[in-house]
C-alpha cells in the first residue's frame, strides 16, 4: 500500500466497495432515497444478514451512513465520497475519451480512403 | 459528468480496469488502428499536447511493442511489452510496462474486437499487476484532469476551425 498518499489509501476502500455488483445496485437504490435493511433486501435474492454484510462494507468505505435512531435504522448514500471516486475516474475517462474521439476521426479518414480505392479499382476494372 | 459518453469504464475487481467503446467501423479497421505502427500514433496520444514520436510493433506472439510519448516540455514516457496472443481481427493480449515506472510489476492488456451490423465494440481489459498499480493508473488521470479538459476543448475548437477552412 502506498502510505505516502493518504488520498490514495482512502479511495482504496471506496474502489473495492464499488467493485461488487450487488453493492453498486444497493447504492443505485439508495441514490433514490433512504431505505431500511429490509427494504434493501427485498429486490435482491439475498438474506438480510447478507445485505447487512454488504452494508457494512459500504459504511466502512464511507459510501453510506446509517441512522442510529429507531428500529428502522435507514441507510443513506454519502455523495461526497462517491463523487471523489467518480472524479478520480473522470480524469482517466477524459484521457481515453480523447484517444477514442481521435480514433473516430482516424476511422472516418480510413473509411473515405477505402471508398476512394474501391471506386478507383471499380473504374479500372469495368465489368 | 460527461454529456453523451459512449465510453464505459468499470473496475470489476480491485486489479482491473475494463473499458468498452463502440465504433462506427468494421472490426478489421479497428484491429488495424490498434496494431499498425503507422496508425497508432494518430490517436493513442493521451493528452492533446503530447505526440508519439516512437511506435514500434512486432505483431506476433512473443513479438515486442514500444510506444514513446513526448510532452511539450520535452518530457518523455514510454510503454512497452510483449504480445502473448494475436488473433486478427478478434483479439490481442499483451503485457505492458511503463517507463519511468510508477510501480513494480506489469499489466496484462486484453483487447477484444466484436463486430455487429458494421459497428465494432472494443473491450479493453487491463489486468494490473497489483491493486496499487491499478489505483495509480486511475489516479494519474485525475491529477491531469482539470487542465486537461481545457486542452481538449481547445483541440476540438481548432479541429472545427480547420475542417471549416478546408
Amino acid at each position: 500500500m502506498n502510505v505516502k498518499d493518504p488520498n490514495l489509501n482512502s479511495l482504496d476502500s471506496t474502489f473495492s466497495a464499488l467493485a461488487d455488483p450487488t453493492r453498486r445496485a444497493i447504492l443505485a437504490r439508495l441514490a433514490k432515497g433512504e431505505a431500511s435493511v429490509l427494504e434493501l433486501a427485498e429486490p435482491f435474492a439475498l438474506s438480510q444478514p447478507a445485505i447487512s454484510k454488504h452494508l457494512r462494507v459500504l459504511e466502512r468505505a464511507g459510501l453510506i451512513s446509517r441512522s442510529r435512531e429507531g428500529q428502522r435504522r435507514p441507510c443513506r448514500i454519502e455523495g461526497h465520497r462517491l463523487s471523489e471516486a467518480s472524479r478520480w475516474l473522470d480524469g482517466y475517462r477524459r484521457i481515453w475519451e480523447a484517444n477514442f474521439n481521435r480514433l473516430d476521426r482516424l476511422l472516418e479518414r480510413m473509411k473515405s480512403e477505402q471508398k476512394v480505392t474501391s471506386e478507383r479499382s471499380r473504374r479500372s476494372n469495368p465489368r | 459528468m460527461t454529456l453523451i459518453s459512449k465510453l464505459t469504464i468499470e473496475t470489476p475487481s480491485d486489479r482491473e480496469i475494463v473499458m468498452t467503446r463502440v465504433f462506427d467501423a468494421p472490426r478489421q479497421m479497428l484491429f488495424d488502428a490498434f496494431t499498425k505502427p503507422e496508425l497508432v500514433p494518430q490517436w493513442l496520444t493521451g493528452r492533446p499536447d503530447h505526440t508519439m514520436p516512437v511506435c514500434e510493433i512486432d505483431l506476433r506472439v512473443g513479438g515486442a511493442y514500444r510506444y514513446v510519448w513526448r510532452g511539450p516540455d520535452g518530457f518523455e514516457m514510454s510503454s512497452q511489452g510483449v504480445f502473448r496472443e494475436v488473433t486478427p481481427p478478434e483479439r490481442v493480449v499483451a503485457t505492458e510496462r511503463f517507463e519511468p515506472s510508477w510501480y513494480d510489476g506489469e499489466n496484462v492488456n486484453t483487447t477484444i474486437f466484436e463486430e455487429a451490423a458494421g459497428r465494432t465494440t472494443v473491450t479493453l481489459r487491463i489486468q494490473c499487476g497489483s491493486k496499487e498499480i491499478r489505483d495509480t493508473m486511475l489516479k494519474s488521470g485525475m491529477e491531469r484532469g482539470v487542465a486537461y479538459s481545457y486542452d481538449r476543448l481547445e483541440q476540438m475548437l481548432t479541429a472545427k476551425a480547420q475542417s471549416k477552412a478546408s
